[in-house]
């Protein structure tokens, strides 16, 4: 690390480009992309469909890699014109937490489980990590469901845990493409809510990417993606309450 | 570390349990198989044993009495009884045929014995040992007559007065001991009608009838009715002398050929069943081909079945070890409920088949090294599909 992570943006990203492909087919997802989150802020992405929410996300992540530019970390370099000195699953399993539209949970583990599997992954002991796990559930109110079966959850449960899960190793970072798409608009501002809350508690950077209008005004900070490239602008910053 | 194969087969336990069982049969089935090879390789072993004989005597040039057909006068023994280091010298007579019980009728092999002589069974599980010279008959017990029953065999009928047990011929015939002589008739001797045949065929020969020789059709006739013969004479060697040595006397001085019992051990599991045995090997080698069809097949598609969580697995930064290590763990998982369902069934199984089925703990443990082994390559397959999994696919569009 070069220097304390709180003076550090969380995410600091310049000039990003992804090519998919080569020759004819070839498509440039991103076209320069430029991009910072702070510490225990969250930020909102939007954009039309094949802008390239998605793909940016996944160069965050380490899950693709960028075709160029540069991705900062809490200060450290990660991504300068290829991947530095990097593990990207240790990365994604270390400082990354992410959320999805669909919650994707593993349906033969219990909630606890699930929500205890990053920290289980990364070498802690089933009590440490069970225990982390019960917080986080108590944390987002499903704790009552604790050895539930995951097919016996509702949508809006199942949404929570995968949230919990995203926040199990205490990432610095966590990522969620479109994640109150299933959910009513009660259960979507909740989720917002909550990640509100955990950005708060844990000085998480958050970016959620999403299509839903009942949300967008939330955010204090909002980023456009429009054929490939960021344009930044202050939203609404609506109370939640 | 939890076990998240376990957990798996757990959440899916019906699935693993039915494949499982399916698996089993098919394993139980090769356990069996290899159970009749042992068993009929232990079934020689035992007729050989029981028999109480160290050398087997029999026509020359041939592998008798058990692998080919062999005859030799029933005068031979006699001359071996004079030979150094012979102590028991007895005539035996094997055949094969049809025993009669009423209305059942069962497969046999008759041998013809001289009680208290070597070839006389040594353990008998109910009765006793035959003491009269006519129609006593000791019966092993598979053959399903009890004691006191007549049994028909040609034309006399026997008393079973002894049962012995595993005492069954290389194609897994029950024996049936009778007095020698019985079983000489029953074997050699000619019907009525064959000697009314017979004796008109001498008269009728110009050489045999000549005017000059009166008499002389009649003592040819009489000659060859009366020619007895065995199948072999077993011999007990005299303590203090090697059953190598004694068989080569004998093969020098009676031209005969001799065996020793490991001699006859291996005309019996290398020529007996030396057919049977390839017919097995080749149907273990099916099944094991064929379960590792399964088994890959099966695990294939469980894999197939959860590719999406196997992508979350790797977003969420488990690493290759961890995923292949779960499928492996769940093949193999799938192979020990396949190998107990097989030993069990194989086991409850066993005593309804005809055939002797040894079920040796030993092949029990070669089994289960195979399946286990079957198991381990089934899933390298289901294995490479897992790890080409883009983690990216978790996170959709
Ligand atoms: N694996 C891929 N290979 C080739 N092209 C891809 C791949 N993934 C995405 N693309 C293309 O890159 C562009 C951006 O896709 P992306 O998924 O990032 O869009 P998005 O903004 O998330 O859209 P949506 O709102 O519909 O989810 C699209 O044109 C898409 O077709
Ligand atoms: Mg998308």
């Amino acid at each position: 690390m070069s220097a304390a992570p709180e003076l550090n943006p969380a995410i600091e990203v310049a000039g990003l480009r992804k090519r998919y492909g080569v020759g004819d087919t070839a498509v440039d997802a991103l076209k320069g992309v430029d991009l910072t989150v702070q510490p225990g802020e969250v930020i909102g992405l939007i954009g039309p469909s094949g802008s390239g929410k998605s793909t940016l996300l996944k160069c965050l992540g380490a899950v693709t890699e960028p075709s160029d530019g540069r991705i900062r970390l809490s200060g450290e370099t990660v991504y300068d014109g290829g991947w530095h000195d990097l593990d990207p699953r240790a990365l994604r399993r270390d400082r990354i937490g992410f959320v999805f539209q669909a919650p994707y949970l593993i349906p033969f583990l219990d909630v606890t489980d699930n929500v205890a599997l990053p920290l289980l992954l990364a070498g802690r002991s089933n009590r440490e990590a069970r225990q982390r796990a019960r917080e986080l559930l108590a944390a987002l109110d499903v704790q009552h469901r604790a050895q539930a079966a995951i097919a016996q959850l509702s949508g809006g449960e199942q949404q929570r845990v995968a949230i919990a899960r995203a926040l199990a190793n205490q990432p610095p970072i966590i990522l969620a493409d479109e994640p109150t798409a299933p959910l009513d608009s009660e259960r979507a501002l909740a989720v917002v809510r909550i990640l509100n809350r955990m950005a708060q508690q844990y000085r998480t950077a958050i970016i959620v990417v999403t299509h839903d209008e009942k949300i967008i005004p939330t955010f204090r900070r909002l980023y456009h993606i429009r054929d490939g490239r960021t344009y930044e602008e202050a939203g609404a910053g609506r109370d939640l309450g | 570390m939890i076990s998240l194969a376990g957990r798996d087969i757990l959440h899916s336990w019906g699935k693993y349990a039915f494949t499982g069982l399916g698996l089993g049969l098919l394993i139980g089935v090769t356990l069996s198989m290899a159970g009749i090879y042992r068993g009929m390789v232990d079934d020689g072993k035992a007729l050989l044993a029981n028999s109480g004989a160290d050398l087997w005597v029999v026509q020359r040039d041939t592998l008798g009495p058990y692998a080919e057909p062999s005859s030799l006068r029933d005068d031979v023994y006699r001359g071996l009884l004079g030979l150094p280091g012979v102590a028991h010298a007895a005539n035996v007579t094997y055949l094969t045929m049809q025993a009669r019980q009423g209305k059942r009728e069962a497969r046999v092999m008759v041998v013809g014995i001289q009680p208290g002589e070597p070839g006389e069974p040594r353990y008998l599980i109910a009765g006793r040992q035959i003491e009269r010279t006519h129609y006593e008959a000791v019966a092993d017990a598979s053959a399903g007559f009890q004691l006191g029953q007549r049994v028909r065999i040609r034309r006399h009928d026997y008393t079973v007065v002894g049962l012995t047990r595993r005492m069954v011929s290389a194609s897994g015939d029950p024996m049936v001991f009778i007095p020698l002589r019985d079983a000489q008739e029953a074997q050699f001797l000619k019907d009525n009608d064959a000697i009314v045949n017979e004796r008109a065929r001498v008269r009728a020969n110009p050489a045999l009838n000549r005017p000059g020789a009166p008499g002389l059709a009649e003592t040819v006739s009489r000659s060859q009715e009366s020619s007895r013969m065995v199948n072999a004479v077993l011999v007990q060697v005299a303590p203090g002398w090697s059953a190598a040595e004694v068989a080569e006397t004998i093969r020098r001085w009676k031209r005969l050929q001799t065996y020793t019992v490991p001699q006859m051990e291996e005309i019996l599991i290398a020529k007996l069943i030396a057919t049977s045995a390839r017919q097995i090997a080749v149907f273990l080698l099916i099944l094991a081909v064929v379960s590792a069809a399964i088994v890959s097949f099966i695990i294939y598609t469980m894999t197939l079945g959860k590719l999406r969580e196997i992508a979350v697995l790797k977003l969420i930064g488990a690493r290759n070890r961890t995923i292949a290590g779960m499928i492996l763990q769940e093949a193999l998982g799938l192979g020990l409920i396949g190998f107990l369902v097989g030993k069990t069934v194989a086991t409850l199984w066993a005593p309804y088949f005809p055939k002797y089925v040894l079920l040796e703990p030993g092949d029990a443990a070669r089994g289960f090294a195979a399946v286990m082994l079957i198991c381990a390559l089934a899933s390298t397959l289901a294995i490479r599909t897992a790890l080409r999994v883009d983690p990216a696919t978790a996170m959709g569009g």
